[in-house]
């Protein structure tokens, strides 16, 4: 539980350094949000005014600490190109992202965790070329270009769903689930092939070791020595990847909610990247940031439970 | 080292082989000039005369997506160009002479690394200025460095105290040439690959950030925006948006395949 509670520690002060970094990277180009709100044509007088009035006038340290404090009270300041709460703008979205992110992430674990156990237990077959080939070719299609074609078949073609008219989320749980399993298998496609290949070469190479040759010479079958031991071994890699596939996920659905017209958070960002609107953004890259952070260090805390090597302070 | 061929190389070779020839014939020839429009053409499905069909306006498809793929192939080249040499200058530095730059380094790189490009790079961009072409290859080039310094700073280390760096080192050759003479063609094994998959990820990325309308913007032509594009024309011209897809796919697909084949060469070596 220590390594837990150092390892919290930990992110807590990186998310303090990258809400920093965000926080001074965009006062920096955003220039003045108050001449930014009224336009160029203001008068100082007004423009000094809503300064005061955006509490502007006060010195940078005291405004990022004012901030930073915003993402626990809800105060994040105005956005631009609405004149609304920056949080009553996110937060309905962060669910949604969320969402659409878990729905993903369990397709990639139920499709790729079996089908990488499969294909590294049949290693050095005749087919084996074929596997790579496909894998490859998954990894090659773009989400975006998957979601269009989903659109394109699903939508258009058998009318399975309207695109673009997606139930809400509160109102109608399922509906909206439903919606977003398209998106999520678009989202899935890419991430399901270099999880599949990424278990594969790890199950292989712990394959490999003499322990499971021992096991094996003992006259335990493959499948089973697979499951009870080389799994168990195998496992800490792919809880690391894993993390990173969360990341990468939430990272994507940016994209994927632009095709599938999903109001998360990525398409705020995206929107409110082409408008400039510099308070929406700072806060959508600091919630997304905070959630690469977050599964990288479950993942850290996880694998330490599950190896207790790491539990002596060593690193894999 | 071994120069041997095997399947997945060869195939990556004539499929990328075929793409990079029709994309460099994209730049001198495209069979109809690609902004030319024509109130006759419209949404022509794929024919002889127009392999991939027309779109709204008139336009030759086929032509527009060799224009296209060209503009994302430049692109993904010059970002991997960025991300390959500054990374491998940095990654050859910290690996070889170690110490604390090299500690300090490699935390901000681990955390870099963290982070999905994707969203490195919209970072970037929104601070950079989105809808420019040069912004596109700055951001994307800054963000891929991290990943090619933290790949070539192991295999650095790795050959740092290996015997005839040793003695070219007793023989007097300034670490210079050491690093570039000595060690860094035997990184290639380890290198090539790194800088297909870094190619790949360069091209999803471009069309990634254009079809979200941050990246390339009109009157430059790009894949990603052309799909864009093609996603409000799904239902009259459904050829546009497999046609710009399956380009996208095919290149990455046939540089993959190479990179998987460069591997399994360096394992086979090895």
């Amino acid at each position: 539980m220590k390594y837990a509670a150092r390892r919290i520690a930990m992110l807590l002060l990186t998310m303090v350094i990258v809400s920093f970094f965000a926080f001074a990277a965009f006062s920096m180009i955003s220039g003045d949000p108050a001449t930014a709100m009224l336009g160029t044509t203001a008068t100082p007088e007004k423009v000094a005014a809503l300064r005061a009035e955006l509490g502007l006038d006060r010195p940078w340290p005291v405004r990022y600490v004012e901030w930073l404090a915003g993402f626990f009270t809800g105060d994040l300041g105005i956005s631009y190109s609405y004149g609304t709460p920056v949080w009553e703008l996110i937060a309905p979205k962060v669910g949604l992202t969320l969402c659409l992110s878990l729905l993903s992430f369990v397709l990639i674990v139920a499709v790729s965790i079996p089908l990488g156990l499969r294909s590294a237990g049949r290693a050095g077959g005749r087919l084996e070329w074929l596997g790579t080939v496909v894998n490859q070719l998954g990894m090659a299609v773009p989400p975006f270009f998957t979601g269009i074609l989903l659109t394109w078949v699903f939508s258009t073609m058998l009318h399975w769903f309207i695109h673009g008219q997606m139930p809400s989320l509160t109102q109608n749980f399922p509906g909206a689930l439903r919606y977003l399993l398209f998106a999520a298998v678009a989202l899935a496609v890419p991430r399901i092939a270099m999880t599949t290949r990424m278990l594969r070469s790890t199950v292989r190479r712990e394959m490999e070791r003499d322990y499971v040759r021992t096991a094996i010479s003992r006259g335990n079958d493959r499948s089973g020595v697979l499951r009870r031991h080389v799994l168990k071994n195998a496992l800490v890699p792919v809880v690391t990847f894993l993390a990173q596939t969360m990341a990468e996920i939430v990272a994507g659905s940016i994209v994927v909610e632009q095709v599938f017209a999903i109001p998360g958070l990525g398409r705020m960002l995206v929107a409110s990247i082409g408008s400039r609107d510099y308070p929406v953004v700072q806060a959508i890259v600091v919630i997304l940031a905070f959630w690469v952070v977050l599964s990288g260090t479950a993942a850290d805390i996880i694998n330490q439970r599950i190896d207790p090597r790491l539990r002596m302070g060593g690193r894999t | 080292m071994k120069h041997t061929m095997n399947g997945y190389l060869r195939a990556g070779l004539i499929l990328s082989g075929i793409m990079t020839a029709f994309i460099l014939l994209g730049f001198f020839w495209t069979p109809y000039d690609p902004a030319a429009m024509g109130e006759a053409d419209k949404f022509l499905s794929p024919s002889l005369t127009h392999l991939l069909g027309t779109d709204n306006f008139g336009r030759d498809i086929f032509s527009r997506v060799l224009q296209g793929a060209g503009t994302t192939f430049l692109i993904a080249l010059s970002t991997v160009a960025i991300g390959a040499v500054c990374g491998t200058a940095i990654g050859a530095v910290t690996g070889y002479f170690g110490g604390v730059v090299d500690e300090a380094l490699m935390r901000v790189n681990d955390a870099l690394t963290a982070f999905p490009s994707i969203l490195l790079a919209l970072v970037v961009i929104s601070i950079l200025g989105p809808g420019k072409k040069f912004n596109v290859v700055a951001a994307l080039g800054l963000v891929f460095i991290p990943s090619f310094a933290r790949v070539t700073r192991t295999a650095f280390a790795a050959l740092r105290d290996v015997n005839y760096v040793k003695s070219a080192r007793l023989m007097g050759a300034s670490p210079a040439r050491i690093l570039l003479v000595h060690i860094l063609p035997n990184t290639l094994p380890v290198l090539l690959p790194a800088i297909t998959i870094g190619f790949n990820n360069a091209v999803l990325a471009e069309a990634s950030m254009s079809f979200l309308g941050i990246g390339v913007t009109p009157p430059d032509a790009s894949l990603g925006y052309m799909l864009s594009e093609a996603q409000s024309l799904l239902t009259a011209a459904p050829w546009y948006a497999a046609g710009t897809g399956g380009v996208i796919v095919l290149l990455v697909f046939g540089v993959g395949l190479l990179g998987e084949g460069l591997q399994r060469r360096s394992r086979e070596v090895a």
